[in-house]
């Protein structure tokens, strides 16, 4: 049974390629007590004029629908029996007016109280005041707090991290985020598919890949717009080169946290080959701009081949080595096992993707449950791991790795002649509406978009960190406040994403 | 490890040849920066990071910069991490509503003489996030700025003469 048959609702004829169903209250509440009781999981919630939005998926029978709920002022909270949506109905509120009934969190999320304008995606009214930010409430003796960020140490994004630590003991960690919040939601109003596409790829810059991907699913599902074989190939090419680009990066940066700096060191240089070997196919090296509806905007030559070949050729002499010297390091391994354990339940309530959910018993991935070109002629495996500690979120990144490797061996043997790009113009003023995954290296990006003829609406853009930020809060719970750097880093969630 | 640290001491370094300060930089600089400043730090600068709202593309190549191809470090540059430290602030993002106040502070609590270096198309003027209820109009909108170094992101290589132009004496 799919999805639409479980629920009564009104389905929205041009809505592809799962469908939108416009379902009453208690078809609202239903899909949130189904989410309660972990048959579905939230792939989104968010707003629109009039109206909020929640996507959800059924993992066993890997299908996907997205439910509307009309409103005007408030919606039933979806938050008050499913936490993962708690900061999701906190960030519709800043951004549309609209309440979530029942919420267990009022406080404001994105909106830090310095914009212009109240609610800009909806009413547009005059900024209220806006009250000190109140901080959850601890208690209990010797226990002190710190404050970090937004501006951090190293050379990441902003964001503040309230500690309340009991000696060395890290009591509780909250987040709060929003400050790179863009508008980028706003900007897409009204925006050309090009233009779409570029903000799109800036959403998450180490993601560019995989959110113009989603972009291009959405539009491209939307208009029925065929993508040319040898594109789709080209596509996966470039996202599993960004897949090893920010792996490497990742397993260098977590053992130099642990300061163990020849990881650091050597990874580095993988990833650095590993760009160059993109700059050589693709002429960028993040590979920003170069996934467009339709398409691809580069085609390989000779000598992005043979920079490929070469760049496999020296992964598969060094990392094998490195990963010897990570397993049989002790001293950086008893800062990596048992430490920051996400529990297995808690991965699958909030649906956590990429490493963080397989490293705690969740297998999915976009690119196999809810599969796209063309990772449906390809084979790969998803390692899954239960330990859910900073070690197995290491170990789900070597071995993605591992596979990466094999998918540009097969994809590099199976490269279709033909052309890369069929453009797609769109005509009239029709509406027409499309929704997309695309599996990043951190996770699935969502993306729905809402066209009328060749512009864009309405876009939503969903960064795999909604699901993964609220349990980096739980993870460094009782840990000593030196690993928190190792925990972070474990889960490297994007701010920017997040923010938008 | 062993194997590895003797294959690095047999094997020639990674590291590539400083590329050439960037001419155009170079003008810049040369109409904003202070000689006696400049002559007082010699050639040893530590740069602070601050993303004002990038989408973190910046942040990955100015991280290459410290990889074994680029080594920052050679040319007397290094990143610290207070700017309490710092003799340059390199800022990137259109610079966020949000995050303008914390810029700004950051700007504040850096010692003088101090540069800032705008990294990126969108700390110019928004660049593709401009017009947005949620950013301000660039770096400069906020903080002086004495060099910008355009790209989406910039190469590492870019980068680099941008900050080798900041070392360089100015013409004349």
């Amino acid at each position: 049974m799919t999805i639409a048959d479980i629920i009564h609702g009104e389905r929205v004829p041009a809505h592809r390629p799962w469908p939108r169903l416009i379902v009453q209250r208690n078809g609202w509440h239903f899909a949130g007590q189904q989410l309660a009781e972990g048959h579905w999981t939230l792939l989104g919630l968010w707003g629109d004029t009039g109206a909020v939005h929640m996507a959800v998926l059924d993992e066993r029978a890997a299908d996907a629908a997205v439910l509307t709920l009309e409103c005007t002022e408030t919606f039933p909270s979806v938050g008050a029996v499913h936490p993962p949506a708690i900061r999701l109905e906190r960030a519709i509120r800043d951004l549309y007016g609209l309440e979530p009934a029942g919420a267990p969190d009022t406080r404001p999320w994105l909106d830090l109280g310095f914009w212009d304008v109240a609610y800009p995606l909806g009413s547009q009214a005059a900024p209220k005041p806006c009250a000190p930010y109140a901080f959850l409430f601890t208690e209990g003796e010797n226990l002190h707090q710190i404050p970090v960020g937004p501006v951090h140490a190293g050379i990441i994004e902003p964001g503040h991290f309230r500690f309340t630590a009991n000696g060395e003991t890290v009591v509780r960690l909250e987040e709060r985020l929003g400050y790179v919040h863009k508008g980028i939601e706003s900007l897409m109003t009204g925006a050309t598919l090009d233009k779409g596409a570029r903000l799109a790829g800036r959403t998450s810059g180490d993601s560019t890949v995989a959110y113009a991907t989603a972009f291009a699913h959405a539009v491209e599902a939307a208009l029925d717009a065929p993508v040319p074989l040898r594109g789709q190939y080209l596509r996966a090419l470039m996202a599993e080169l960004e897949r090893l680009a920010n792996h490497f990066g990742d397993i260098g940066a977590i053992c130099n946290d642990a300061s163990f700096s020849i990881m650091h060191a050597q990874c580095g240089i993988l990833r650095e080959r590993t760009l160059r070997a993109a700059d050589a196919c693709f002429g960028h090296r993040l590979m920003m701009d170069r996934v467009v509806p339709g398409g691809v905007a580069a085609d390989v030559g000779a000598a992005g081949r043979t920079a490929v070949s070469a760049l496999l050729a020296e992964v598969r002499r060094v990392f094998p080595q490195l990963v010897e010297l990570y397993d049989n390091t002790a001293s950086l391994q008893d800062r990596t096992a048992t430490t920051g354990v996400l529990r297995v339940e808690l991965a699958r309530q909030f649906g956590a993707g990429g490493y963080v959910g397989r490293a705690s018993g969740r297998g999915f991935d976009a690119r196999r449950t809810l599969s796209y070109a063309p990772y449906d002629e390809l084979a790969f495996d998803i390692p899954v791991l239960e330990a859910g500690d900073v070690n197995a979120r290491v170990w789900v990144r070597i071995r993605e790795v591992e596979q990466s490797l094999a998918l540009i061996d097969q994809i590099m043997r199976r490269l279709p002649d033909g052309p890369v790009l069929a453009p797609v113009d769109p005509v009239g003023s029709r509406i027409r509406e499309g929704f997309g995954l695309a599996e990043g290296f951190r996770g699935d990006v969502l993306v729905w978009v809402r066209l009328e003829g060749p512009r864009v609406v309405r876009c939503h853009l969903r960064d795999p960190s909604w699901f993964q930020w609220p349990l980096l809060e739980a993870v460094i719970e009782g840990n000593i406040v030196a690993d928190f750097p190792l925990c972070n880093k474990s889960f490297n969630c994007s701010y920017s994403g997040h923010d938008l | 490890m062993r194997r590895i640290l003797f294959e690095s001491i047999a094997s020639r370094p990674l590291t590539e040849a400083p590329p050439t300060a960037d001419d155009a930089m170079l003008a810049e600089l040369a109409r904003k920066v202070d000689a006696a400043a400049r002559r007082r730090l010699g050639r040893s600068l530590s740069i602070r990071e601050v993303d004002a709202g990038s989408c973190n593309g910046c942040e990955l190549e100015i991280h290459a910069l410290n990889n074994a191809f680029y080594d920052l470090e050679r040319f007397g540059l290094r990143f610290v991490a207070s700017p309490r430290h710092a003799d340059v602030l390199m800022v990137t993002g259109p610079v966020s509503r949000n995050m303008r106040e914390a810029l700004a502070r950051t700007y504040n609590a850096t010692p003088d003489p101090k540069w800032v270096v705008a990294v990126g198309d969108c700390a110019v003027d928004g660049g593709v996030f401009a017009g947005s209820y949620a950013v301000t109009g660039g770096v400069k909108s906020v903080v002086p700025v004495d060099l910008h170094i355009r790209g989406c992101p910039p190469r590492p290589v870019q980068l680099l003469q941008g900050l080798l132009a900041l070392l360089e004496k100015q013409p004349g």
